[in-house]
This record gives structure tokens, sequence and C-alpha cells, in this order.
């Protein structure tokens, strides 16, 4: 029988961290994602998996914890939110270029600075450009539904592992924050016997020391390691683009929207359809890689795209690095925390495309 | 000549030779300044890890500083931290591998100022690690600039005519104040200038290993250090200058002992 719950976005996260198997999450409370902290805590999943949990004491060390600890091979985790998630740069630059997987959760609100605790997708740029220093890029999944909050974590790890690299989970507080159910994959044991060919075990007489680091002073040895890197963020760019279409086929608008920005625009969709204007929704999963051969192939059959995005018009960028100049691209967008309505919405597309 | 060549014949064999690099070093040229303390702090440590026969159990992390490819010179699995967190990667292994050894190097800009928060913390939540802590009063890889440990009036890049404590602050002790915390079980302060403190220093490096199989808290060894380049003078003057300033300021001695302050802080 289906294990089916009523759960927040963060809560779900945090209960399938435990079901996916991971072996160690660290974190750091910040609003609004601190439920992840608190359930796992609560559920106290070293009696159930053995799963570790602690509570750092800022967000740098949490990140340099999940750094030592993804060192080890294991599945290991941290979330926060904007301002935390800034703090963890430093880290994530050091994880992507030693090469270690792991797992990190952004519950975005509005920025700059301390912002609000409102839900915002303003850390668009950071997430999809890698975030910290280098020339790095990082998976990024963005969930749009308390459902894929949970599916995701399954989906992080595969992908954190496959690539060895961080992947980010690009949330909002709207997303973690609201309740909806949420079918629950199974208990999934922790992995016992995995690859420690790389890791920090101890060094043993049969093998050469494991070193995990990413420095190197040789710029020729250096280049050749970036080198590496980026064949890797190319062959991510060709095979993990993920995206939902939705009434594109007949549509001669689209609306283009991650997140919590594209559940508000699938009632927009509906709203436009009754009023019989040909309206679909691209919704981007991946926003690294970004799927921007689709947005391409819909530019040249729509008269217009309309961005709705939750912050200053950051997406928009890449929509426009895709659509090549094919149709006009408008945005409509809120900051700051405000949310627009799906009505609001839908009178943005009538306006910005000059539709009678 | 013949004859003297015979007689080194005899005399370095197999079953005369008293000293034997630990194989545990690897024979990569150390890029330390001749004279520093790095070189016999590495060699100490990765004896105690031969002799304790626990090298495919313990996973070591590099800071940033002279010591940062400590992992080209040490023959065991190590992880390079950035600037002041070897505390908190050191925490995310042993949590991981709660068996295992576990242990970090760090200089005092390292631990003393960039990561005084992960040194605190990580000492508090009496992790089951070792931290060895080389003070040599300054940041030394990146040309000698004033680090948390300069001595009131020490002149180093940045306070090129002395510390002045009234601007600067006053030079910080991290070994006792981390003394206080119930989280530390074994905390002491060595040196490594001489051969009765090397002895003495490879006595505390021994027992911060052996430590860790209690399960009963972190030990913190301060190693006070001397840097012949950054201080610009030569190592023998160095290490007088050490002895007479820089111990004067930071006594050598244990400090705490099985979790028991045995000296006044």
């Amino acid at each position: 029988m289906a294990d089916i719950k009523l759960m927040k976005g963060n809560e779900a996260f945090a209960e399938a961290a435990i079901r996916a198997g991971c072996d160690a999450y660290f974190g750091y409370p910040i609003t609004p994602q601190s439920e992840v902290l608190e359930y796992l805590t609560a559920q106290e999943p070293h009696k159930r998996t053995g799963m570790i949990v602690l509570q750092a004491e800022s967000e740098i060390a949490a990140i340099n914890m999940v750094y030592g600890a993804a060192g080890t091979g294991k599945r290991v985790m941290t979330s926060s939110s904007g301002p935390g998630i800034s703090l963890k740069q430093e880290g994530i630059s050091y994880m992507a270029g030693s090469e270690l997987p792991c797992l990190i959760l952004n519950v975005m609100r509005g920025g700059p600075g301390l912002g609000t605790i409102q839900p915002s997708q303003s850390d668009y740029f950071q997430a999809t450009r890698g975030g910290g220093h280098g020339d790095y890029y990082t998976p990024v999944l963005a969930p749009a539904s308390v459902q894929e909050m949970a599916d995701f974590v399954r989906l992080g790890f595969e992908l954190a592992f496959k690539y060895r690299n961080p992947v980010v989970i690009l949330s909002d507080g709207i997303i973690g924050q609201m309740m909806e159910k949420v079918e629950l994959f199974p208990q999934q044991p922790r992995a016992v016997e995995f690859d420690q060919s790389w890791v920090t075990t101890g060094k043993t007489p049969d093998r050469e020391r494991n070193i995990i680091t990413s420095v190197d002073l040789d710029s020729a040895r250096q280049e050749r390691h970036n080198q590496d890197l980026q064949k890797k963020y190319q062959n991510m760019r060709e095979h993990e683009v993920r995206f939902e279409s939705i009434n594109c086929d007949d549509a001669d608008y689209i609306f283009i929207a991650f997140g919590s920005a594209s559940r508000i625009c699938q009632k927009s969709v509906k709203i436009a359809r009754e009023k019989g204007i040909k309206v679909g929704l691209l919704r981007p999963v991946t926003l690294f890689p970004f799927p921007a051969k689709e947005i391409k192939k819909l530019s040249k059959q729509v008269k217009g795209m309309l961005c709705v995005e939750l912050n200053a018009g950051q997406m928009i960028e890449d929509v426009r690095l895709a659509v090549e100049n094919n149709t006009l691209v408008a945005l409509h967008n809120r900051m700051g925390g405000m949310v627009p309505t799906p009505e609001e919405v839908y009178h943005a597309l009538l306006q910005k495309f000059s539709i009678e | 000549m013949e004859k003297e060549n015979l007689r080194l014949d005899e005399i370095i064999r197999e079953e005369n030779i008293v000293f034997h690099k630990t194989s545990l070093l690897t024979d990569k040229v150390f890029s330390y300044c001749p004279g520093c303390g790095h070189g016999v702090v590495h060699r100490v440590i990765m004896e105690i890890i031969e002799e304790l026969g626990i090298q495919s159990d313990t996973i070591g992390i590099s800071p940033v500083g002279c010591s940062v490819f400590a992992y080209d010179f040490m023959n065991i699995d190590m992880q390079q931290a950035a600037h002041g967190r070897a505390p908190a990667v050191a925490t995310g292994i042993k949590r991981c591998w709660p068996e295992k050894y576990v242990f970090t190097y760090q200089g005092d800009g390292d631990l003393a100022a960039i990561g005084t928060s992960e040194t605190i913390h990580a000492c508090n939540r009496g992790e089951n690690i070792a931290i060895f802590f080389i003070n040599n009063g300054i940041y030394g890889m990146t040309g000698g600039q004033m680090a948390p440990t300069t001595l009131s009036g020490m002149k180093s890049s940045t306070t090129p005519y002395g510390r002045d404590t009234m601007l600067m602050g006053n030079p910080i002790k991290m070994t006792e104040l981390v003394a206080t915390l119930p989280g530390t079980y074994f905390v002491t302060r060595q040196a490594v200038h001489t051969a009765l403190y090397v002895r003495k220093f490879k006595k505390a490096a021994r027992m911060a290993f052996e430590n860790q199989k209690l399960k009963k808290g972190l030990s913190f060894i301060e190693v006070v250090s001397n840097c012949n380049s950054g201080w610009k003078m030569s190592p023998l003057q160095a290490n007088r200058w050490m002895e007479e300033n820089m111990l004067a300021f930071y006594p050598p001695g244990d400090i705490k002992i099985n979790g028991e302050l045995i000296k006044k802080t």
C-alpha cells in the first residue's frame, strides 16, 4: 500500500533523506527551512537507520562537516536558505574542486542581505552559475511540489554520485512551508558497501594514500583539472536536462517558470484556455543544465514567451540565450516576498503581448 | 683511506642503526624552511602512527598555510581543509568513521583567527579527535603578517613597528582557553627545538592518538615553533628568541590531563 502523508515540503525532504539512506546531515537553523533540522532531530534517525544528524555552530561549519563527511564516500547533505547558502559557498566550491558528492537544499527567501523570510526565487543566478569562486557548476533541481521535495532527494543523490559533484535543490519558502499530500518511497537501506577506492578510510598497504584536495599550484595540471571538470559539466548538459511541458503542443504563448512560480502559472494556463487563448507552460526541472534546446524549439512555433519569476528576472537571461530572438520574450515578476495571483499573471500575458 | 672505509662498512650495519626514517614519511623533500619546526612535528606524528600500527585507520586534515601540502609528506589518507575549517572537516569525518583516528594539523592564523569558531565548538562538543596546533606567532606562508598569537611589541610585516596591543589587542592563548571547556580531555603545550622537547612532544602526541580510543573528548596539542624566515632571523637566532620570548608568554607543559585541569589557566 502506498505510504501517503500530509506534510510540509521541508518535512517531506527530511523524511525522504532518512528513507533515501542518507548517512549524515549537518545543518544550522534559518527560516524558512528550520523544519528540516527540527524534523530530523525529532525523528532520531540514528535509531531508525543509523543516520547522523548534527546541528553545527554555523553554516560555514555545517558545509565543512559535509565536506569532510563527503570525503568518506558517504551520502551526506545540508540545508539552508539564502543568507546561509551564501556562507556555504566557500565549502561548495571546495567540494566542486575536489569532486565530492553531496546534496544541498536551498529554501529560498528574499534578499539581498538579510532581506526577508518570505519566499523568493532570487538565488537563481547564485545556484545556476556555481555560486562560489572558480569555474564550476552544480546540477540544480527545482521542485514545484511537496512530492518533488521528497523525490528529488533520491534523484539528487543519484546525480551527486554519478558525477561526484555537489547537487543543489533550489526550493523556496512556498514549497518548503506548504502542506500537500506526498507519497513517500519505501525505506532504502544505508549503503554498507560502496566505492571506497577514492575515499578517506585510512591507507592500507595494498593501495596508495587517498588525498582529497582542490589545490594544485602546477598551472598546467590545474588547467587539465579544470578541463576535466568542464567536460563533466558538458556531460551534464547533454544527459541531465529535465523539464515538464504542459499544453505546449498547440500553444501560441508559453509561460516559462520554475518552482512555486510554475504552480501559479499552471492555474494561469487554465484561465487563459477557458478564455480561448492557447497557452502552455514549460517548467524547467533542472535549472542547470537548462532546457535550452526545448525552449529554442518552442520559440519557433509560438508568438511569445512570458517568464514568470519571483525575482528581478534572472532565469529570463537563460531563456533569451536559448530563444535567439526567434520570438518575443517578456517578464512578469514580483520581488521581496510578494507572490502574484494566477489572474495577475494571466493579465500580464494579455498586456505584454497585446492580446485582445 | 681504504682502512677507514672498511671501518665505516663495519659500523654501518642494520643491527647498528639506531634511527630509521619512518615509512610513513614520503621521500618528497620538505617544502619547509631549514630550521622550521614543521618537519620535526611531521616526523613525530608519523612515527606515532607507525608505532601504534594505525596507518590503515588514520585520517589527517591539512590546513591552509605552510603545511597545506602536509599530504605530500605524510603517507596517510588526508583531506585538505579551507582556511580555519579543519575542526569542522574532522568532525564530519569522525562522525562518519567513529572508530577511525582523525587529527587536524593547523597553524595559529588558521586555528586562532579565521577558525576560532570551529576550534572552540569542536572542543566544546568533545569531538574525539586530536588537534595539532603549530604556533609560531605569525602568518608564515603569506609572508610574516601579524597573527592573533603575535607577541606584544613583536614585529611582523603588518606590525612593522611592533604589535601595539592598544590598537591590535593582546596575543590570544587558545590552549588555555580551550582547556576550560568540558569537551577537551587532554590539553598541552609543547615545543620541538631541542631533543628533550621533541621527546616530550612525542609522548604527548602518542597520548593524543591513544585518547581517541577512550572516546572521552578532544586532545589539543600546541607546539610552539619558530618561523625564522618570517621573523627575519637565522634558525639558531630564531630558536633562542623563541625560548626567551615565545616560551615566556606561552609556557610549555600539560594543562589538562584525563579531563582534569592540572595547571591554573
